[in-house]
């Protein structure tokens, strides 16, 4: 293994230039350093002008996604070593604007979130006094796997549909309502089903299934998005053939 | 704030310290070519058009057997047509293509509860291909022995 390697960084300094550009460093290649070591060696050592977003080092926080060598990665788990003597290209995130370097601009999910209410919902809560809401194994596992989604955006970022169409309200945000939907807890569904089953919802989903495949936390997104098809369209069934009380 | 933008404002008129421009990068027109499965998501969709070929052709079949026999006859001959030929091949293959994908893509969409425990992925998908290969067994029997 070579101990050195070359990281080639995207730039963009809207204050100094129109367009990105192309920066070449050159960082210790240890056995044990993620590409997010590379960068924080060039801030600390190279270049303090850089600037890139990262927090927690462990695939939790969902800060540092970034493009590395083209693929949407957590670069807190993606090891320098993985390319063998280099180089390894930074870019920011795919199909979100750029702000500066490697940062982009995240407002856009951050509304989408908010429109699928990831959040429990009942009809009449419960008072405190009759205790928690009980939950059986099984029905935990109905939901487990939505739940460990940590917003890091990089399903938007290889979904080709959320680049074309960015009214498409995207991969993580239908997993997430459907983490809710599919909580026995939760009584929140019918609210969901209007924003979800739009155009922009699942219906814009053509099932490229790479958000699936990029996810760092095995969420699955494009399995939530087809399972809520078959929901959002029997319930549409049921709409059209049976009476309102019935539904 | 650098001394560039502060010395030449009228330079980046986008441009402020709390409002900076954003850089947008549109999808290249050749975007589907940038990944392996962006390329097969491609050929899949673009699999829907021989499909569609598929159901145009049967149903000019089923035209042709239905106004007689020499009708038939002539359908026949068409469709020994080196050009209709080649298209059925390649519509042959497109819909095998298809079949793959979208049995493979089946569990994600159906996740079937048998005794309160979801059946695994590998189940959903293998009894698509089982359903697939007793309607091909039936058919093969009707077309030679039925």
């Amino acid at each position: 293994m070579p101990d050195r390697i070359t990281m080639q960084v995207t730039r963009y300094r809207p204050e100094e230039e129109s367009g990105e550009s192309v920066q070449e460093y050159e960082v210790p290649c240890s056995k044990d350093w993620v590409v997010l070591d590379g960068l924080n060696y060039i801030k600390d050592r190279l270049d303090g002008s850089l600037s890139y977003r990262w927090s927690c080092r462990m695939g939790v926080c969902g800060s540092c996604g970034m493009t590395v060598n083209g693929e949407p990665k957590l670069t807190c788990e993606t090891f320098l070593s993985e390319y063998g003597s280099g180089p390894v290209r930074v870019e920011p995130l795919k199909n979100f604007p750029v702000i500066r370097d490697l940062v982009v601009e995240i407002g856009d999910f951050m509304r989408k979130l908010v429109m699928v209410k990831p959040w429990m919902i009942r009809d009449q809560e419960k008072p405190v006094s009759e205790g928690e809401y009980l939950q059986t194994p099984n029905e935990l596992d109905e939901y487990k796997q939505f739940s460990m989604c940590i917003n890091c955006m990089l399903c938007y970022s290889a979904c080709p549909i959320y680049g074309l169409e960015p009214g498409f309200i995207g991969p993580a945000a239908i997993a997430l309502a459907q983490r809710y939907n599919l909580d026995s807890r939760d009584e929140g569904s019918a609210e969901r089903l209007d924003v979800l089953s739009e155009h922009d919802g699942i219906w814009g989903c053509t099932f490229v299934g790479e958000c699936t495949e990029v996810c760092p936390k095995h969420v699955d997104p494009a399995g939530a998005i087809q399972r809520y098809k078959l929901t959002a369209a029997l319930a549409g069934l049921k709409s059209f053939v049976l009476p309102r009380s019935a539904r | 704030m650098s001394e560039h933008l502060r010395d030449h404002p009228a330079e980046h008129p986008g441009y402020t310290e709390y409002h900076p421009r954003w850089l947008r990068r549109r999808p290249s027109t050749y975007w589907w070519l940038e990944r392996r499965a962006y390329v097969s998501f491609i050929t899949r969709e673009l699999s829907s058009i021989f499909i569609a070929w598929f159901i145009v052709y049967l149903l000019l079949f089923i035209r042709a057997v239905s106004r007689g026999d020499a009708s038939y006859q002539q359908f026949l001959a068409w469709s020994r047509h080196p050009v209709v030929l080649v298209l059925n091949v390649v519509t042959f293959l497109f819909v095998v293509f298809h079949a793959f994908t979208w049995f493979n893509l089946a569990p994600k969409a159906m996740v079937v509860h048998v005794g309160g425990k979801p059946l695994p992925a590998s189940v959903i998908s293998a009894s698509n291909y089982a359903a697939w290969v007793a309607a091909t067994a039936f058919v093969v029997w009707l077309l030679l022995g039925g």
